[in-house]
């Protein structure tokens, strides 16, 4: 958490007025399918691969300079691809096969392919999936999964996380506040067994805030269907700005395809 | 020429939870369109349970309640949910939306109205509780006391015929409290404030019921009910000190 009270989710939108921010929410969303579909279709055992995630690269960063997110917040949005790090890392010394020397280590050459071309799959999706989240409000991201169909239920719990992680995230804080006003350090098997409970507390807590939401919106005349406001068409225009960014990877496959 | 039938009847209301502890013992109850009434009454009570009575989210065990005519069953729920407007304790439990106006929208859109009356009632509903600037705002980056405002405009939405508020006035500061005050006390409608805070329904409400052990123990004008220091204290209920009824 950290971010303090309305931080932890709406913190990674970042407003702005650039072309990308004014795509609509749906259109968005299908482009960064098409193009992580795209960059996870290239053969990693291909000779002209690592030339193709470049291409693909340079894409995606013309794509976050159009829309104004910075190296930073790009960066930041690395941070959740560290386990893959690890795994992709793992690869080229538990892989059989021929092996290689690199840096004075003998590895797998097909588990350095493997594992490289997962770590830059990862990472160009990661990018794309970042220019999304920091060009598009989350409301507009469910209106958006909305819109292409994704059933109610799920956009209905997705929109409670966005509501309630702050709320959650603040009773958990206020919690270990609480714990440490009382001398709790943490540390050690006393520690678990009181994070444990801390779990558990936090568990009945949300569990019965869950339901008293749930008598509220009964109150008000819930019946299962969550309805949203009207939502405009939209314009040929966009959509061709929207599919600009796979279809620029498509073309950096196709070549490889055919010249590679 | 006939007057208006009451906002809220409620006759010989009895209820038990399913783990069989029986929390109301024959509620009486008949609030005239227009009034404003405290429900006063200890911990345990039993006021929170008749507020989910009025609404149709408990079902009696015996007895009946009435909305403007309207008697509560499971074929009238939609209506009655839309008449009855609850405004619940936690502002954090009843906004739930990612917006203040798409929460205001909900109740609106649940009943099926166009999207223009939708925004219509949107807007007259956040003027009247002050907080048309919040529109746009995520209800978790406003205050506790525009929270509550907002959470009452949610319900004004519906066009009840009478509004509901649980302990409206809990964690609020002075100013929050005075705020509310005005707000609610503008509003054209029939008000039930359940509180613990006597002062708040002295200032607001001309008359008080008291509820204690699930049955209604005393129902009356404000001033007099707070100002007979026997039965206050017979039902756990204290005046702060120094605070004088009849003033
Ligand atoms: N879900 C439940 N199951 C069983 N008993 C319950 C349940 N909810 C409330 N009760 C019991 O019913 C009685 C009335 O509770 P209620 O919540 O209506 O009181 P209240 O007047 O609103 O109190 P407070 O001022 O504390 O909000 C209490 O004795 C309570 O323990
Ligand atoms: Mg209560």
């Amino acid at each position: 958490m950290g971010a303090g009270p309305g931080g932890t989710l709406l913190a990674r939108y970042v407003p702005g007025t650039s072309a990308v921010h004014r795509l609509e929410p749906h259109l968005k969303l299908v482009s960064v399918l098409a193009f992580a579909l795209v960059v996870v279709a290239t053969p990693v055992h291909a000779p002209w691969a690592p030339a193709a995630y470049a291409g693909y690269l340079l894409a995606v960063l013309t794509a976050a300079a159009v829309a104004g997110v910075s190296p930073a917040r790009l960066a930041r949005g690395l941070v959740v691809e560290v386990p893959f790090v690890a795994f992709a890392v793992l690869l080229p010394f538990v892989a059989a096969g021929p092996q290689v020397e690199v840096l004075g280590l003998s590895v797998s050459r097909t588990g350095l392919a493997a594992g490289g071309g997962l770590l830059a799959k990862a990472t160009l999706s990661i990018l794309a999936a970042t220019i999304l989240s920091a060009t598009t409000e989350p409301r507009a991201l469910l209106r958006g999964l909305e819109r292409l169909r994704l059933p109610q239920v799920l956009v209905q719990i997705l929109m409670f996380m966005i509501r309630y992680a702050d709320v959650v995230g603040g009773e958990l804080h206020r919690m270990r506040v609480a714990r440490e006003s009382r001398g709790f350090h943490g540390g050690g098997l006393r520690g678990l067994r009181v994070m444990a409970a801390t779990a558990g507390s936090l568990f009945v807590r949300s569990y019965e805030r869950g339901e008293r939401v749930h008598l509220a919106m009964l109150s008000r005349g819930y019946t299962g269907r969550l309805p949203t406001g009207a939502v405009s068409a939209a314009a040929p225009g966009a959509w061709a700005v929207a599919l600009s960014l796979p279809l620029a990877a498509a073309a950096v496959l196709l070549a490889g395809m055919l010249l590679g | 020429m006939t007057a208006p039938p009451p906002s809220l009847l409620v006759e010989d209301l009895a209820f038990a939870y399913p783990d069989g502890h029986q929390a109301l013992f024959g509620v009486d109850l008949r609030i005239e369109r227009g009034e404003r009434v405290a429900l006063l009454g200890p911990n345990g009570a039993g006021k929170t349970t008749l507020v989910l009575h009025l609404n149709g989210i408990l079902r009696a065990g015996r007895g009946e309640v009435t909305v403007a005519g309207l008697p509560v069953a499971k074929r009238s729920l939609p209506e009655i949910r839309r008449r009855v407007g609850v405004v619940f304790q936690d502002p954090d439990d009843q906004l739930f939306m990612p917006t203040v106006a798409d929460d205001v929208a909900f109740g609106p859109r649940n009943l099926g109205l166009p999207e223009e009356e939708v925004a219509a009632r949107v807007t007259a509903a956040l003027e009247q509780v002050r907080m048309a600037d919040a529109a746009d705002r995520p209800p978790h980056h406003l205050s506790f006391g525009q929270r509550r405002r907002v959470a009452v405009a949610t319900v004004l939405a519906m066009q009840p015929e009478i509004v509901v508020l649980d302990e409206p006035s809990s964690n609020l500061d002075p100013a929050g409290r005075r705020e509310l005050a005005e707000v609610l006390t503008e509003l054209p409608v029939t008000l039930l404030m359940v509180t613990h805070d006597l002062p708040y329904a002295a200032q607001m409400c001309p008359r008080s019921v008291i509820l204690d052990g699930g049955v209604v123990v005393a129902d009356g004008p404000t001033p007099d009910v707070l100002s007979d220091a026997g039965l206050l204290a017979a039902h756990r209920l204290e005046l702060p000190y120094g605070f004088s009824p009849a003033g």
